[in-house]
């Protein structure tokens, strides 16, 4: 009698563990079916539920996109690509387990994880496994500058460039005293405004008159735009995504205070556009330069509209640039062999919709050009 | 001196959000001492509800105030009838079950709403018509208090008026009261407790829709997430005025805006929530059952 | 009979399925574009929705029918004759060879399958570790926490900053963690011992949450949003190991700390001090009135739960070897209640049921992709609707006096 519970955990122990064993049978035909020479399997990993979803899922589709182009062609030599969503929330106990999971289905190529925690925590076991990574988002600078992670590659530009960046832009173009600087709290948006404040703090021509985070998802920021006018800031330096930035210069707006508004990639999307509306004229934002008649561009997008009826989310276009680069690389390296797939992603150059770019030794894309935009009737438009 | 007042005023504007929000809370948790935690999400769908009908009728071309007065009437319905539904399927087969059941239950209840919604909507924010015209008269208090501001102020005035003089004085108002005071004695009288409890969720959810439509238009986007945040937010204000009180939930509203706007004012606005959880906890201490909640004796 | 409510059903669920199909039917259906003012309709959703909607109906009430049957005699007061099976299973000829069995197979599982199934293994088993712990304070003590991770921050947060300040190993920390957990569960105890029910719950979230909130912005402290990364996997006499091996020695650690937890908390709850937690768990004045002192057993439900999660805070730095203040969330703490409420409040078996459902379901509901977060919410409701008191219900142990020999001595 006293040990039933004991006997009824051996049990629950033996139920669910005979579960997984008979999933991980079915598993293994797929693994074995998915990895099976003749096709190319990509891992596509991030946030695909949750409430991070809406940044994960563009990239998601903008693979599927690639991956439904070269296979109407017949594939990478001959091959089909086929993807595999993986889904991690953006956590990072669950970024673990979807590498393992794309670790132990074999897949010969990731794209992902979207964000920089994520991919903190993903790394050391593609790294282990010997598989390429390229993300469109993770922006963490140490991520490719510390160059511990041969593996890794990305599409996007880095904290420390992009912060800079704006902090350059409002200091020698827009000519201003004092800067706000306000971010939302997470790795990305916060990551921005500590380079941009050390760039500011640096340059000792403008001061940085507050430094502070809003919490992401609140329903009202009209406090801490007060603060702004309060403290006499002539600029705005915003590192974040386009939600937090268009409530946040509504309510600018709202309360009078017109100065200039300058952030980064997250708010450099037509999504911010629209949800900004009419408020959304004037403000800047850093991003990879997309050329308004980069063809692929165009094209991408056109699909996007047709495949799924919506228009692209955030970092699209530096996915499907990870996902162009990715799949030309195996084209040329003739395989998905780690070595000959690293060196082909650093030498060759390929049309992306960010540009023409390759890799550098430390992972980051060459050849993309980086500037600051403007939001002039309803569209960025190139400033410099 | 004005920019305490400017601060004064987005805490009144933000409070007055949580705690249009924090009359359903309250109200539900009156009644069946439930958490209801898809009340958030109840919110969220309301808002979604309002953006369609401002959709459609946007490409009518109608007057934006026809246009907001309709949206929040349909929202209201459609609130009222998921809160409705929600209650029929996950909660009142558990009427007699262990206490928590019905809160995890709530609790999945809300993924899956969340998850529905971003399934059949979309992940992504979508931009959300400002439906509140700026009247030429609050022109010269625009920098403390913006028209939309206004309407969230007097929407939640009005709307905890409203409720008041309905528990107060009508026949359901009264069989309420008598469920949340005693819910098999108001049985043995009479009242038609699985009505009441029902109605409990239905206006609930409908004073929700009206903040949705309205905070939606004020903040000018929204997606499937977002109630997740003002849910969680509006509960510690339904909890700190005293939950199952209505002032309370007014009261307890407007203090948490307050301490949210002035620690961002004079602090800084990473520790606001710090701030406005630490407030919690002490009025707690001090008062258990919340600023304005009823000191129930113990039944020994 | 049969029939006869056959056919009623069938008009219940028709009459469901036009109610969920006219509730659903804006969102479904119909999607704005308020800025180029565009409107799809998709109607095609309707239909699914009304034959989705009617089947899921038809099935519900079947299932509500034969729970409101049985139902009549699993009020919450009567202890319900065990099955047939439970008596056969409680014979110790029968479950020390099955006990034997599954601890075999437990043993063995890295070696039989892949390093994924390892891995989600483990985590299930830190939650494992995490339901037993605050089925303590929840389950047996009656104490609603909602901010439980706090707990699991501050194991977490103890073994990354101590490692990456000062190279403290593993085994140097895990003390540490659990000493630190039950020191924050004394903190967050004192205040609330006044507080009952729901406010508890609040105060508890708040505290979950501020915990959260000063490592997210206290950079000097915790390096922020942008966490610890590279802390060191468990430390095994020295030798260095690939991430495959780490992942075994993680798995019998994760699997040894089960163990353990089943064997302390079972201990407890049948210790002297767990019943004072039953007895403040039904009713605080009358525990009182037996002479419990009631601060002193709250006090200690708080930290020994805390103390469980401080441990697994520590393996779980070393399981991820990275970690950031957004695997603590809210969300976190419900899960973990979770697993508490929907194993069985206060039943051992349960909990482990609940931890292994509730964190093995998402991983391998990943075929569904997109979905599976929906049906996962849709799991939990349908759980709690058609076994209200948990998957394994508790037991109370009942102790029979014979008469006779009372007599006799």
């Amino acid at each position: 009698m006293k040990s039933r519970w004991i006997m009824t955990v051996a049990g629950m122990a033996m139920a669910g563990l005979l579960l997984v064993g008979c999933g991980k049978k079915d598993e293994d035909k797929n693994a074995n079916a998915t990895a099976s020479s003749d096709k190319i399997v990509i891992g596509v990993a991030g946030a695909h539920s949750g409430d991070l979803a809406s940044y994960g899922l563009p990239t998601l589709n903008a693979a599927k996109l690639v991956a439904k182009d070269l296979n109407a062609k017949g594939g990478i030599n001959g091959k089909q690509v086929v993807i595999e969503p993986m889904d991690d929330q953006c956590k990072p106990e669950l970024a673990t387990n979807a590498a393992t999971k794309l670790v132990s289905e074999k897949v010969n190529l990731v794209i992902g994880h979207i964000c920089s925690g994520a991919t903190k925590a993903a790394l050391p076991i593609y790294k282990d496994a010997k598989i390429i990574v390229i993300s469109p988002s993770a922006t963490s600078t140490e991520l490719t500058q510390n160059g511990e992670y041969p593996n890794f590659f990305r599409t996007i530009s880095y904290d420390l460039v992009q912060g800079k960046a704006g902090a350059e832009f409002a200091v020698s173009t827009l000519h201003v005293k004092k800067v706000a600087i306000i971010h939302d709290k997470g790795d990305y948006g916060k990551g921005f405004a500590e380079s941009a404040k050390k760039a500011l703090e640096d340059g000792k021509v403008a001061q940085v008159a507050m430094f502070e985070g809003v919490t992401p998802g609140g329903v009202d920021y009209s406090a801490v735009v007060q603060k702004i006018k309060n403290s006499g800031a002539d600029c705005v330096l915003f590192g974040g995504y386009h939600p937090e930035a268009s409530k946040i210069i509504i309510q600018m707006h709202q309360k009078g205070l017109m100065i200039p508004f300058v952030s980064d990639d997250g708010v450099k999307d037509d999504t911010f556009i629209k949800t900004a509306g009419k408020d959304a004229e004037g403000v800047y934002a850093t991003g990879p330069q997309i050329l308004a008649d980069n063809a692929i561009y165009k094209k991408a997008f056109a699909d996007h509209k047709k495949e799924f009826g919506t228009e692209p989310g955030a970092f699209f276009p530096q996915a499907y640039a990870a996902a162009l680069a990715l799949t030309n690389a195996v084209a040329k390296a003739g395989s998905t062999d780690f070595d000959k797939v690293a060196a082909a992603l650093r030498s060759e150059y390929v049309e992306t919709p960010v540009g023409k770019i390759k890799f550098d030794a430390k992972g980051d894309a060459e050849g993309a050009s980086f500037s600051v935009y403007q939001v002039k009737s309803g569209k960025y438009e190139l400033v410099k | 001196m004005e920019y305490f007042l400017q601060l004064f005023f987005s805490g009144l504007s933000k409070g007055s959000v949580y705690a249009l929000i924090a009359l359903g809370y309250t109200m539900v948790y009156g009644i069946i001492e439930l958490i209801n935690f898809a009340h958030g999400e109840i919110y969220m769908i309301g808002a979604f509800t309002g953006l369609i009908v401002a959709g459609l009728l946007t490409a009518l071309g109608w007057p934006v105030l026809a246009i907001l007065a309709i949206a929040i009437v349909v929202a209201m319905f459609y609130s009222g009838a998921y809160g409705y539904t929600v209650e029929k399927i996950a909660y009142k087969p558990l009427r007699n079950a262990p206490r928590l059941a019905p809160l995890i239950s709530a609790i999945g209840m809300s993924i899956f709403l969340q998850n529905y919604v971003m399934l059949a909507q979309t992940p992504d924010f979508l931009p959300f018509p400002n439906l509140v015209p700026d009247f030429a008269f609050m022109q010269p208090f625009k920098s403390f208090l913006g028209t939309s501001d206004l309407f969230i102020i007097v929407a939640s005035i009005v709307v905890m008026a409203a409720l008041n003089l309905f528990i107060k004085f009508t026949r359901m108002g009264k069989a309420m009261r008598a469920t949340a005071q005693n819910r098999k004695m108001a049985l043995l009288v009479g009242v038609n407790v699985d009505h009441v409890i029902s109605m409990t969720f239905i206006i609930g959810s409908s004073l929700a829709a009206v903040g949705g439509v309205l905070i939606a238009s004020h903040m000018g986007q929204i997606n499937f997430y977002i109630g997740f945040i003002a849910g969680l937010k509006a509960f510690t204000a339904a909890v700190l005025g005293g939950i199952g009180s209505i002032p309370g939930a007014m009261l307890g509203g407007l203090v948490l805006g307050w301490t949210e706007s002035f620690a961002t004012g004079y602090v800084s606005s990473d520790y606001e929530d710090v701030f406005a959880f630490l407030l919690l906890v002490l009025i707690l201490i001090f008062r258990p059952a919340g600023l304005l909640g009823k000191q129930r004796a113990q039944k020994v | 009979m049969a029939a006869e409510s056959f056919v009623k059903n069938l008009k219940k669920s028709a009459v469901a399925a036009l109610w969920l199909s006219f509730l659903t039917m804006p969102i479904m259906v119909i999607r704005v574009d308020t800025v180029e003012k565009t409107i799809a309709w998709r109607w095609m959703h309707l239909v699914w929705m009304l034959v989705g909607s009617f089947v899921f109906a038809l099935a519900w009430h079947f299932l509500m029918d034969r729970r409101d049957r049985g139902g009549a005699a699993t009020d919450a007061n009567v202890e319900p004759t065990p099955s047939r099976f439970a008596v056969w299973l409680a014979n110790p000829r029968v479950n020390r060879p099955l006990m034997a069995l599954g601890l075999l197979f437990a043993t063995a599982f890295p070696f039989l399958f892949s390093v994924y199934q390892t891995n989600i293994l483990i985590s299930a088993l830190i939650y494992v570790v995490l339901g037993l712990g605050l089925n303590i304070t929840v389950g047996l003590a009656g104490l609603l926490d909602l901010g439980y991770v706090a707990f699991y921050a501050v194991g977490a947060y103890a073994y990354a900053l101590l490692n990456h300040h000062f190279h403290l190993g593993f085994w140097a920390v895990l003390p540490v963690g659990g000493i630190l957990g039950a020191f924050f569960g004394i903190l967050l105890g004192f205040p609330v011992l006044r507080l009952r029910g729901d406010y508890l719950a609040i105060v508890t979230l708040g505290f979950g949450e501020i915990v959260r909130l000063v490592l997210q912005n206290w950079d000097a402290f915790s390096f922020g949003p942008s966490g610890v990364s590279n802390i060191d996997r468990p430390g095994f006499f020295g030798i260095t190991y690939s991430v495959d091996q780490a992942t075994t020695y993680i798995y019998y650690l994760a699997l040894l700390g089960v163990l353990l937890a089943i064997f302390v908390s079972g201990r407890l709850k049948d210790s002297r001090v767990g019943r004072a937690w039953l007895a403040l768990r039904e009713d605080e004045i009358a525990c009182q009135a037996m002479g419990i002192d009631n601060t002193k057993a709250k006090l200690l439900a708080f930290a020994m739960g805390a103390t469980f999660a401080g441990f697994m805070g520590v393996v779980f730095a070393a399981k991820t070897t990275y970690i950031n203040p957004a695997s603590f969330t809210f969300m976190e703490s419900a899960m973990i209640l979770a697993i508490v409420v929907l194993g069985g409040m206060g039943s051992i078996p349960g909990v482990i049921l609940g931890a292994f459902l509730l964190m093995l379901l998402p991983e391998y509901m990943r075929a569904f992709s997109q979905y599976r977060m929906l049906l996962f919410g849709a799991t939990m409701i349908l759980v709690m609707v058609f076994r209200p008191q948990g998957l394994i219900r508790a037991r109370r142990k009942i102790y029979k006096v014979n008469i006779n020999t009372v007599d006799k001595a």
